[in-house]
């Protein structure tokens, strides 16, 4: 498997007024033509380690790493020109919440193609028609009627896919998802992460899944990372998730109460402070 | 279904109407004194428009509510509150962000002329195990978890009967999601309170309540025991599909094992 991304020691650090907080410290992994799952508790680092790899970690933050590689651009040397046409077109993102980053007033349509338009050199006519055919990739039935809503009137899960479809019509090689979808319902978030599966699976995309739900990330993905205090504490094939070694990972997977299994009172993670040294 | 005394919390065909929407259509159910009663379903369900409608929230169109014996009218009184709180699910947005934990606390006690005054904000505090230190502190000083132990400190500290409790978890970690179950279980078992709970979480509901019920578009979609649930003897497919979808995603490419 070929070697896309490198991280290499990567650091994220916010000065603040009370000192820095240091968000990541010394993340390293590669990343192929795979899924690779990262999880981790709020504060944990794994979102501002997506983050940074995009490229949107905000100016006053400082990134500093041994390599940061995307198929032999070095991310922390390219210009911010050359950082913006890699992003959205051969990086891509999904944010957690549809009602909050798609623009609420514009309609969908004209969001998908707006996306495509600043990447590929294609008439209206034309990106109107991949615009459709990507709304019906992600399983949009009518994509005609929802080309012209704006984001406010679509459900969760709807907004949801035409974020989707907006990321992948540029057909990126490698995909961010930070928390797609802990804002949807149970069963709606598997009709997304079953489109997300395809999508991935046919168009050998890689993909890094960014989650708090340790159980769910073991189902979707081939390779789990598990951060702490901005550190990587386990990295673990997601089959074997069940053997994990890290009390912090096992505490994780402990604390969740489970069908059928009777725990009074629930596990609770006991934080040792060395797991954050 | 008559509306006995003995029972803490009955509710008859209650009907909910926004405009022209049905948001809940005769829902009946009742919940004894100390028992833990679970709704479940997805968004729109109207699940969450049930405990509004019994906390007062949300317009009752037909129907009635009765708590401890009383059947409620169209508004509460201050003693229906000392009876009933309700904890809501977002804990950034419940709790006043420019107001400390000790003025937050000390607003109901003040409505309800309670005089002991000083004393009931450190046991409250104390209770959800938060220190005094906790006391002069703003919401934004505070985590997650912290502020949804202050919003029940805040609920308990009228002492009241019944508790109700709106995905309490949902915007938690794992982790604190643990923690905050666990003190809700202890309470109920100090205090001997009843429960209403929603949650779109089936292992959450399972774990906490004994008997639940799975909502859909404003209505009833079957009524189980915890145990029932935990042996997966659901007639519904509704619930079956929930069921499915609580265990999580099943990649068609590899074959699970077992």
């Amino acid at each position: 498997m070929s070697t896309m991304l490198t991280v290499e020691d990567l650091r994220v650090q916010f000065p603040t007024r009370t000192g820095t907080v240091d968000a990541v410290r010394g993340v390293s992994f590669t990343l192929g033509r795979e899924r690779l799952g990262i999880v981790g508790e709020s504060g944990s680092g794994k979102s501002q380690t997506g983050r940074a790899i995009m490229g949107l970690t905000p100016p006053h933050a400082k990134i500093t790493a041994q390599k940061l590689n995307f198929d032999g651009i070095d991310l922390l040397e390219a210009s911010v020109k050359q950082r913006r046409s890699l992003r959205g077109n051969r990086i891509a993102m999904i944010l957690q919440d549809p009602k909050y980053s798609l623009n609420p007033v514009m309609s969908i349509g004209r969001q998908i193609v707006e996306t495509l338009r600043t990447h590929e050199k294609v008439s209206k006519a034309e990106a109107r028609k991949r615009a459709l055919d990507m709304l019906a990739a992600v399983q949009i039935r009518d994509a005609e009627r929802v080309y012209d809503l704006h984001p406010h009137e679509v459900s969760g899960g709807m907004g949801q896919r035409a974020m989707i479809a907006m990321m992948l019509i540029t057909g990126p090689e490698l995909l961010i998802a930070d928390e797609p979808t802990s804002a949807l319902d149970v069963t709606v978030q598997l009709d997304v992460l079953r489109i997300l599966d395809n999508l991935v699976r046919d168009r050998g995309m890689g993909l890094i899944f960014i989650s708090h739900d340790l159980r769910l990330v073991s189902s979707f993905c081939d390779r789990v990372i598990v951060m702490y205090a901005g550190r990587i504490v386990e990295e673990i094939a997601a089959t074997d998730l069940h053997n994990a070694k890290h009390p912090y990972t096992q505490g994780l997977l402990n604390c969740m109460p489970q069908i059928g299994a009777d725990r009074h009172p629930l596990p609770v993670l006991d934080r040792k402070p060395e797991w954050a040294a | 279904m008559t509306p006995t005394r003995s029972n803490a919390l009955v509710i008859a065909k209650l009907e909910v109407k926004f405009d022209r929407f049905l948001a809940l259509r005769g829902v009946s159910f009742d919940v004894a004194p100390g028992e833990s009663f679970g709704l479940v379903g997805e968004s729109g369900s109207g699940k969450s428009t049930l405990l509004r409608a019994v906390a007062g929230l949300a317009p009752v169109s037909a129907g009635t509510i009765t708590v401890n014996g009383k059947t409620l009218g169209s508004s509460r009184t201050k003693a229906f509150y000392r009876e009933v709180q309700m904890v809501f699910q977002d804990p950034y947005g419940s709790l006043h962000p420019r107001q400390t934990v000790d003025r937050l606390l000390l607003e109901p006690l003040v409505i309800h002329g309670f005089s002991d005054i000083e004393k009931r904000i450190l046991r409250a505090l104390d209770e959800v195990g938060l220190g005094s230190s906790f006391r002069f502190r703003y919401s934004h000083q505070l985590s997650g978890g912290q502020r949804q132990r202050v919003a029940i400190a805040r609920a308990l500290i009228l002492e009241p009967s019944i508790l109700l409790l709106d995905e309490p978890t949902s915007a938690l970690d794992a982790s604190v999601q643990a923690e905050v179950l666990n003190l809700l279980e202890q309470i109920r078992r100090d205090r001997k309170l009843t429960f209403l709970m929603v949650s779109h979480d089936l292992a959450v509901v399972t774990h906490m309540c004994d008997r639940l019920m799975v909502m859909q578009n404003g209505a009833e979609v079957e009524r189980l025991t915890a145990s029932e649930l935990a042996k997966r003897k659901v007639t519904q497919d509704y619930t079956r599909n929930l069921l499915v979808a609580s265990q999580g995603f099943v990649r068609p490419d590899i074959q699970p094992e077992r």
